[in-house]
């Protein structure tokens, strides 16, 4: 973890770089917790998180608080992010799947693990969202078995069905509404990840944690 | 009270103040892409400034009125008829009972915004009745036969008028901050010498650029390498490996994994959505 820095981004905005997703957590977990009025959204990336702020914000003020409050939570560490429930909709997101993804043999060629490691592993360690993007409530799940970095697909599908679990670089993700997508199939959950009637729409915010459960091992 | 629809024209949204709040479930704003122009819209028949009108792009919307109405068009200004008779643009008109009020293509700027007094009462998604062009979240663009129910919302007309969006000259140009990744390029000033045109592949998600002038000085990377995706703010220029910068608009994406060499200021960004494709600007440094 290196430490945070700044850069502009209009008269709107701040990045602020934090290096990695790990970091990226910490940071706006911490920035989230001091609730300024003036920080309209946070958007959270692989290794920074954009602030977007109101109009007439100082932005040298904010950017120095900004450095504080990132270096500190730096410094704190994600090691003391714990995972109990602070809401509804905050605590540790159960999916059951089934592996029966499309790539899933590619994954276990790939890792050279078997078929049967791969899910091992998937379902082995609690995962974090770390942020969202590409397509709403799409959010990108880190902390899982290294073993499992895989390259994206090296031809993207067209159509990929709603609830698909996937994996890609290091990130895990299920797709929550069907859409194009590279990444490498490798179960299916009939878990609702995105309803656009309820509150929050999205359910695996940043910051959420997932565990991924076999349901051949459930019934 | 209903407005019906007759003729959609090229591109006719719904749009209010936008999608706030809903960043950490991957769902960037939307809204009235000229928001200034939206907005003073509504203040002419008193409404509240982020009520829903409709977003016209180059014109060609015809609607009915199933009620007696009083509308206001503001933004480009899209020469206006009432059942054939000129109508003015920019102020309070009252459209009566069966009447048609006709949109017919700006001469200069790309959007117009129909308002209603009272406001359209469309169903919210997320907050907000903003059709969404990226992600298709919001109301189905407009389309013949559709029938909008007027509100209630508004009384008195607004005593401060939002600004009207400058329009119309010949060469527009905006405002820029650069960053937050100028030093991704060779020479990132390349972006405030010459001019830029805008590319007909413009639309509420950007306005993507070109070079009229062979021998402007090239926007080109310092390197090949990729950044990792990363958040965007409304006006920033982004620039792939090709070198042809896009100025995203209300409909940008969240994130995204190419180089933005510089960021429009907030106040300069209604004039960027009024650019017209084949338009030239020129951007200034602040």
């Amino acid at each position: 973890m290196s430490r945070p820095r700044l850069r502009p981004a209009g008269d709107r905005g701040l990045l602020l770089e934090t290096g990695d997703p790990q970091t990226t957590v910490g940071v706006c977990a911490a920035l989230r917790q001091a609730d300024r009025p003036e920080i309209e959204d946070l958007i959270p990336a692989a290794a920074t998180v954009l602030v977007r702020v109101a109009r007439g914000t100082d932005l040298t003020d904010l950017g120095n608080w900004l450095l504080a409050t990132a270096a500190a939570a730096v410094t704190v560490g994600s090691t003391t992010a714990d995972r109990t429930p602070a809401g509804p909709g905050t605590g540790e997101l159960l999916i059951p799947v089934r592996y029966d993804g499309p790539d899933l043999t590619d994954v276990a060629a790939a890792t050279g693990l078997s078929p049967a490691q791969v899910i091992a592993a998937h379902t082995g360690t609690p995962w974090q969202a770390a942020f969202v993007g590409f397509a709403p409530g799409f959010a990108y799940l880190i902390g899982g078995d290294p073993r499992l970095a895989v390259p994206r697909r090296a031809q993207s599908r067209t159509e990929v069905p709603a609830g698909s679990v996937a994996l890609a670089g290091e990130y895990s993700a299920v797709y929550p509404r069907r859409s194009p997508g590279g990444w490498q199939l490798i179960g299916t959950t009939e878990v609702t990840l995105w309803d656009q009637a309820a509150d929050p729409p999205a359910a695996i915010q940043p910051g959420r944690w997932v565990r991924f459960v076999n349901e051949e091992d459930r019934s | 009270m209903t407005l019906t629809v007759l003729r959609p024209g090229p591109l006719a949204l719904l749009q209010d103040g936008g999608r706030h709040g809903h960043a950490a479930d991957g769902v960037g704003r939307a809204g009235a892409a000229d928001r200034a122009s939206h907005a003073r819209a509504n203040a002419l028949l008193g409404n509240d400034p982020g009520a829903v009108a409709i977003e016209v792009t180059l014109g060609g919307l015809v609607v009915r009125a199933d009620a007696d109405l009083t509308v206001a068009v503001t933004g480009a200004p899209a020469p206006a008829e009432i059942d054939g008779d000129p109508a003015a643009h920019d102020t309070a008109i009252a459209l009566r009972r069966g009447q048609t009020l006709r949109l017919r293509a700006p001469k200069v700027g790309l959007r117009s915004y129909l308002a209603v007094a009272g406001g359209l009462d469309v169903p919210l998604v997320l907050g907000s009745a903003s059709t969404d062009t990226l992600s298709g979240l919001g109301p189905a663009p407009l389309g013949k036969d559709h029938v909008l129910t007027i509100g209630t919302g508004g009384s008195a007309p607004a005593a401060r008028l939002p600004s009207a969006t400058a329009l119309g000259e010949p060469e527009t140009t905006l405002r820029v901050l650069f960053g937050p990744r100028q030093d991704w390029f060779t020479d990132p000033t390349a972006l405030t010498a010459g001019r830029w045109r805008v590319s007909p592949q413009s639309n509420r998600v950007g306005v993507r650029l070109d070079r009229p002038d062979p021998d402007s000085p090239d926007l080109s990377r310092a390197g090949d390498a990729e950044i990792p995706s990363e958040g965007i703010v409304l006006g920033a220029i982004q620039v792939p490996p090709s070198g042809q910068p896009v100025l995203f608009l209300a409909d940008h994406p969240l994130t995204g994994g190419y180089p933005v060499v510089a960021v429009v200021l907030d106040e300069d960004i209604d004039q960027a959505a009024q650019l017209r494709p084949g338009q030239h600007l020129r951007f200034a440094s602040v």
